[in-house]
């Protein structure tokens, strides 16, 4: 049974990718990159990685689809057919890849194998001593937070340095004057009143499930990750429904800024802590009374800094995209009336 | 039954051609993106199938489970989504910039302006 839903789901993300390159209406491409999202979270659910599903349903089919969306209002809606020529080579070069690709997974252990060498080595560990060790039943956490935490790390300030570089490319630019009033050309919904209502209704349980997956990612599926693209996705909702400018009141850019370096700033320095009391970088067994009581500690305050930075980095590229498009739809009501 | 065995390779294999496809012959920026992700979705596809044990269950410990999928390749993937999306904004803003320098965000157009001031000096 599990193995016919794994064939019927990647068979129908087969055909979305292949309605991906079909269409030339950029609109519709990105609307299926959002289904093609929410297939392979289905998938990753089907593969037991709850985790990952939880993270690709969030960022893949909320915040991604909204980002590129903005992206297609500045840039135009249509793309240009490929040239023949263009698609008969590309065709040839996809087909003899794929060929080669196909002889390299002739070797490969069968899919599912219990006795596949990448079940060998690292994963009985984590699976076995990970409770006596860190003391949380989610692995996922404890790997991704303890045993990987600098690896985790290093991600967190790549989307740190994106966000930055986001601001870099499209932030600063002197601001125009506008007539005082708070108008956001981007909530074109405001005067839907269902929409207003229902979205009124969802949004403090959408926040209060954000927390709940921030510091329940111990125990269950979450972390820092999830939460805050949640997060993010929640203040994006009322964003659209209400208004970029009033959401802008509400979480003012500096603040944002200042909350994304102070994530990763949290992560960071719990590792000194540890690193100055002579344990290695990032060691949180020295945080508690007991070594499993500090890893609790360390995980909870890193998977917060996490938290942190990804809800504002996601915050600020949101933010920086809107703004474009709001101040190109203000100089585009100017030309107008000139 | 035996064909099943790799079906999961396969599909990641077609995926990945298709997202390097539309990289490659596609002229629209934004569309070359969305074949980045395309591509990048089938290596996460192939870690995670890997990281799967038949009969198990997510590795979440517990009394009353004994086998659990790999946790390994789940970490990796889940942070990977996240830089993933961090990483296609900072390329959606150059697109926004290119826009506005170039007027188009279709390849061939870029390089013919590009070409054209080179000749013109």
């Amino acid at each position: 049974m599990e193995i016919l839903v794994d064939v019927v789901l990647l068979s129908l993300l087969v055909i979305t990718a292949l309605a991906i390159n079909g269409t030339k209406d950029l609109f519709a491409s990105i609307m299926l990159t959002g289904i093609y999202s929410l297939l392979s979270a289905s998938f990753f659910v089907l593969m037991d990685a709850v985790d990952v599903a939880f993270t690709e349903a969030a960022v893949g089919a909320g915040i991604a689809t909204l980002l590129m969306l903005s992206c297609m209002t500045l840039t135009g809606q249509y793309e240009r057919k490929p040239r023949r020529s263009q698609q008969a080579l590309g065709l040839l070069v996809v087909s003899i890849t794929g060929v080669l690709l196909y002889f390299g997974t002739l070797d490969t252990p069968n899919f599912g194998d219990a006795h596949s060498p990448i079940q060998d080595h690292l994963a009985p560990h984590y699976l076995h001593q990970s409770m006596a060790e860190i003391g949380i039943p989610n692995v996922v956490t404890s790997v991704l937070a303890s045993y990987r935490g600098f690896d985790t790390f290093g991600e967190t300030v790549v989307i740190f340095t994106a966000g930055i570089g986001v601001l870099a490319l499209i932030g600063f630019r002197p601001k125009r004057k506008t007539d005082g009033q708070l108008q956001s050309l981007v909530a074109p919904m405001h005067h839907q009143k269902i929409l207003r209502v229902l979205s009124k209704l969802l949004i403090p349980p959408i926040l209060l499930f954000a927390l709940y997956v921030q510091f329940h990612g111990d125990y269950g599926p979450g972390g820092g990750f999830q939460a805050g693209v949640i997060f993010a996705a929640a203040i994006i909702l009322y964003a659209m429904i209400f208004g970029v400018d009033i959401a802008r009141r509400a979480f003012p850019d500096a603040a944002v800024r200042l909350l994304a370096a102070l994530g990763v700033l949290l992560y960071g320095s719990v590792g000194l802590v540890s690193l100055l009391s002579g344990k290695h970088f990032l060691d949180y067994s020295i945080l508690g009374d007991t070594p499993q009581h500090g890893q609790h500690w360390g995980i909870l305050l890193v998977e917060l800094g996490v938290g942190i930075t990804v809800t504002s980095v996601m915050l600020i590229i949101f933010f920086t995209f809107s703004a474009r498009v709001d101040r190109r739809g203000r100089d585009g009501d100017a030309s107008q009336r000139q | 039954m035996s064909a099943l065995l790799h079906y999961n390779y396969w599909i990641v294999i077609v995926l990945m051609m298709i997202g390097f496809y539309i990289v490659i012959t596609h002229s629209n920026l934004i569309k070359k993106l969305l074949g980045l992700s395309i591509f990048q979705t089938s290596v996460f596809i192939l870690y995670i199938s890997m990281g799967k044990v038949i009969g198990g269950s997510a590795p979440i410990l517990s009394d009353k489970v004994q086998i659990y999928s790999n946790p390994l390749p789940h970490v990796l993937i889940l942070t990977a989504i996240v830089v993933g999306i961090a990483t296609t904004a900072l390329g959606l803003a150059l697109v926004v910039r290119l826009r506005e320098a170039y007027g188009s965000i279709e390849e061939e157009d870029i390089q013919a302006q590009e070409r054209d001031e080179g000749q013109a000096p």
